[in-house]
Parts: structure tokens; sequence; C-alpha cells
């Protein structure tokens, strides 16, 4: 096995040749494979040169956090080990992040609210990691089926958020986004989530680049707060907890501090347009007075019910979110041009992302907001439920 | 106290929240307007040696010499102070000061209106801060105070910033330097 004193200018420290986002992403030749959302995590982590991985087991993304730590024995990964709990593995993440680690985590439903406190804690000492949330529910009753309802608990964390679809899209959208989550004028934490169980255990198609190129490493001494280094100036700062001492800081210092974190993460819309082929995806028909607002799998069923609303020669279009933090207004009010209802399709019982887009919209749009479908607690989205919320809403009394 | 900004009660206006982003590679960012590096330049210049105690923060990054480049910027920032005849206040260190901090000696982020108030400073250089700091000092003093500030930033820059100047390295010192004594020479200073 290699060793991670082994890395040079031109490889990483197991001999992967190095390489940037845009050539891996773009222009590397691929070749396809048949693997679940679990699987091609491993695959996109292994070509990241991640320095930490810190792992606590949770369904659905216990599998996940198992094959990270196949790559570390593989000697693809600089750090691995399990934390004491969902709470103890964000500190110690934040911990390997400081010290200027490219750093990687999984988990899922209670895990992420057990770990809740450290997320605002990533963004407001600006640490560029990434968390992989495989959404599940949370408990009450004990679940631990899909839903995507703890997104919302990560809404206002500072963290940018973005949203895969597939597993295809999980594998590209985690290389990325170390990269933006990197520039040193954006620099904090980036939540990468997939739909649990549907991603995560779904096995599909997936078009990878070799194995033998990787990025380039992280580069701690462009952070925009020194790495915790106590050897090497300038870094003989710890990220002291200014808040604490409220007696010599202005609360105003504070704000000032929390409208810079969330300002970095705007800065993020350039580089994440460039990574992800813009902030929203539009499928469908172009003039069409219908559209599905989804993100995550939503947009998979919404684009079925797209496909049977055709053949009753009503025309509907699918606009895919892929970040929610940044939100892309937009994108989405350019999208929504011409359209005069809108659904929400969504995998939780609180519809978060009705809320957004309807914040989104409001007096930039005429269009009618009608937040559903909804499901939750693990239920399927069969297409014919999006259907018949279409058909109700432009159909009235008569049903699909 | 300031303007209430836009950014919903906080009281700081927060650039990206106006829609100012930072220059593009190349150029450089004049308040809401993007402009040829040289242009901003000069505009800096003009303002440091009209200015009422002109003043440059270095940060730890040029106050440290953790490698050549940082070196040779720090000569190049000493070189600079004279053409633009301002102080040099440092921004060496990030935490919170106790008992208090004192303003004739450094400039800390977390209050950098005092410094700014207690010089009476009308126009500032940050070069060498990290961002965040930067970012935030930038912030407070734009809106708590009437000076001018401008970073000199190795990086992508600061919308923060009355003026901003984007991959500054010792070569675009140098070419900064020569253009402030060109400007000298045209003010008569």
């Amino acid at each position: 096995m290699s060793k991670i004193t082994d890395m040079t200018k031109t490889h990483n420290w197991s001999g992967q040749k190095l390489v940037t986002a845009d050539h891996l992403l773009f222009d590397a030749p691929r070749e396809k494979h048949f693997m679940t959302g679990s699987e091609v995590l491993k695959e996109a982590v292994k070509r990241c040169t991640v320095d930490a991985s810190v792992s606590y087991p949770i369904t659905p993304q216990s599998e996940a956090a198992h094959l990270i730590g196949e790559l570390w024995a593989e000697g693809y990964v600089g750090v691995y080990f399990r934390g004491e709990n969902e709470f103890g593995v964000m500190s110690e993440v934040a911990g390997c992040a400081m010290a200027g680690a490219r750093t990687i985590t999984t988990t899922s439903g209670p895990g992420t609210l057990r770990a809740m406190e450290n997320f605002a804690q990533w963004s407001g000492t600006r640490i560029p990691c990434q968390l992989i949330l495989m959404a599940r529910g949370i408990n009450s009753p004990l679940t631990i089926q899909p839903d995507n309802l703890e997104v919302s608990y990560m809404l206002e964390t500072g963290c940018q958020i973005w949203y895969a679809e597939n597993v295809q899209e999980l594998f590209d959208m985690s290389i990325a986004a170390f990269i933006v989550a990197e520039k040193p004028d954006v620099h904090v934490p980036i939540i990468t989530v997939v739909d649990g169980f549907f991603v995560s255990h779904t096995r599909e198609a997936v078009m990878l680049p070799a194995d033998d190129i990787a990025l380039f490493p992280y580069e701690p001494y462009k952070s925009p707060l020194p790495p915790i280094d106590s050897e090497t100036p300038p870094g003989r700062f710890l990220r002291d907890p200014f808040v604490m001492k409220s007696n010599y800081i202005s609360y105003a210092t504070h704000a000032s501090w929390q409208w810079e974190v969330r300002s970095a993460v705007e800065r993020s819309r350039p580089y994440a347009k460039h990574f992800l082929n813009g902030l929203v995806h539009v499928t469908g028909e172009e003039d069409a007075e219908i559209a599905f607002v989804t993100c995550g799998t939503a947009s998979n069923q919404a684009k079925e019910a797209h496909r049977e609303l055709m053949k009753l020669g009503i025309k509907t279009k699918v606009i895919k979110l892929r970040t929610i933090r940044p939100f892309p207004t937009e994108e989405l009010i350019e999208a929504l041009e011409g359209v005069k209802n809108v659904f929400v399709p969504e995998f939780n019982v609180v519809g978060w992302l009705e809320k957004e887009v309807k914040t989104a919209l409001y007096k930039k749009s005429d269009a009618d907001v009608v937040g559903g479908p909804r499901v939750a607690g693990g239920m399927s989205m069969p297409a014919e439920a999006i259907i018949q919320e279409v058909m109700e809403k432009i159909n009235p009394g008569k049903g699909a | 106290m300031a303007n209430q900004g836009p950014a919903y009660y906080s009281p700081y206006p927060t650039a990206v929240y106006e829609g100012v982003i930072t220059p593009p590679e190349g150029k450089a960012l004049l308040l809401t307007e993007v402009v040829d590096e040289e242009i901003a330049m000069r505009e800096i210049a003009k303002v440091m040696l009209t200015s009422e105690n002109a003043t440059i923060f270095p940060g730890p990054q040029v106050l440290y010499g953790f490698n050549e480049e940082a070196k040779k910027k720090a000569k190049l920032i000493k070189e600079m102070a004279e053409v633009l005849n301002s102080k040099m206040i440092p921004m060496y260190d990030y935490r919170p000061k106790y008992p208090k901090i004192d303003a004739e000696v450094e400039i800390n982020p977390n209050h950098p209106n005092l410094t700014i108030w207690h010089n009476n400073i009308k126009a500032a250089i940050f070069i060498g801060v990290h961002c965040h700091y930067a970012n935030v000092a930038l912030k407070i003093v734009r809106a708590e105070t009437d000076c001018y500030t401008i970073a000199i930033c190795g990086l992508s820059g600061h919308e923060d910033a009355m003026a901003t100047l984007r991959d500054q390295h010792s070569s675009e010192l140098e070419k900064f330097i020569k253009i402030a004594r060109e400007v000298k020479a045209e003010l008569g200073k």
C-alpha cells in the first residue's frame, strides 16, 4: 500500500494521476458500469484524493460509509475512523477540515438531527467539508424509510445544499462539490443530498471515468481562515469562539459574520452553474402552462407523469432544482415564464420545497403554486398520484 | 449606527445581496462597476493620496515570511506605504483582544470600526488578510464608517470593499506602485 507521504506534484499517495475537476468531470473518457448509489459514492471518493473520512452507521448510509472505509484499506483515503456517534462524527469532521484536510462523511435521518449543532458550526468556521446526506425519515414513530423531511432542518445552517436525482448525478455532484466548496471565496461546507434507498440502494447504469485519475489535493493555505497548524505560520490561531465573549465583541460583529457565511453560499453560484451545467435542469415542453418543480427522485416521478400527461394531450415540463442553497430563484423564474400552474411533488409531510418555491416566486410570478402531491414515511410516489393532482386542478370535480 | 442594509434587519449592507459580485479574472471592481485593473489602480492611488490618514492594513499572509512570495510582497507593501504617504496598522492576530483592542497598534476584524474611528482613517487598504476576516471587517467598516476601503487580494477579491483588485501577486504590486508614483506626480504630492 502506498503512503500518505508519497504525494508528488503529478500523483497522489495512491499513485493516481492528479487532474483538474474539469478534466475528471467533462473530458476524461468514461465507461459504463452497473452500481448502487453507495457503490458509486465509493467510486467518487476514490477519485477525490480525500484526506479524511469519519463514519458512524445509520441506515441507509451505513453501506456507503463502510465502502469508504474499504477505500482507506486500499490506500485511497488518508485517514478513516469511526466516531462515537453522529455528534462526535461531525465534530471530528470539523477538526479534520480545520486542520486542512479534504474531509467527507455520510449520515441519514435521525443521525442528521443528532449532529445538528455541528452543521451551523461547520459553516460558521468556513470549512469546505462534504456531507453526503442519504435522506431518511425522522423518528416518531421509529422509521428507517425514505423521506426527505430532514432536509428542511438543514436549510438554514449556512451550508450549501445540492440535490442529486440518481446514481449518475450522485457521482458527478460529489466530485464537483469538493471543488466548489473549496473555492476560497466560497469555502463553506456542502451537503450533497440523495433520497435514501431510492438512490443509495438502487443499481443503475452509470458512466465512470477511469480510476487511475483523481483530483488535485486540497490547498489549505488558500482557506479564508488560517488552518489550525501550531507549527507553520501564518496559522498559529485557533478559530476563537468569539461569540461567547459577548462582553467584548459586539453582537453586530456576529451579524456581520453570519452574513458573510451566507454571502459565501451566494458566491458559489457561478461555480455551481459551471460544474452542474446550470442550477436547474428543465425537461418537457417548452411552452407548457403546467410545470413540476422538483428535486431528487421526485423529479424522476414527475418526468414519468409528464410522459403520461403527454399521451392525454396535456403539455407539462419538469424543472429540477439541482441546488437548494443557494436557491436558484432567477433560473426558476425564467423557467416558469408562461407557466400558469406549478406543482411541487415531494417526499415529506411538511412541504419544505413548496415553501421555498413560494418564497422565491412571491410577487415575481403569477403562477398558481400547488404544494403536492406529498408522500411521507417511506411511501412511494406513483406517477398516478401526480397526474391526479394535476387533473383535479385543471379539471375540477372530474378527477383524473 | 449605519443605514439599514438590504439584508433584512441586519445593520450591515451585504454586497452580494445588492447584486454585487467579485470581478472576473483580469478585471477589478470600483463600487458596483467592473473596470480594467489599471483604471482601478489609478483610482485607488488617487483616493489613498487625497484622503485623510490613509492607512494600509497588512495581514498575516504578508506579515509572516512563510514563503518567498510573502517576503517579496512584504517589502513591496513597505514601498507602497512610502509612495502613498500612508500609515500601516497590522492585522496580525484575529482573536478578540483582552482587555481591549489597542487601536494605535493593530486593527481587529471583530471591531475594525474602533481603529478607523480612533485614527480618523478615511481610506484603507486591506492586504494579506485571510478572506473571511477581511470580509467580516469590510462589512462592518462599510456600515459604520465613512472610510473608503480597498481590497488588494491574492485570490478572487472582496465585493464588500469599495475597490477590489484581485489576483494580486508581487508583479501586480510592482505595477501598482509604478502607477501610484505616476498619480502622485500628477497630483503634485
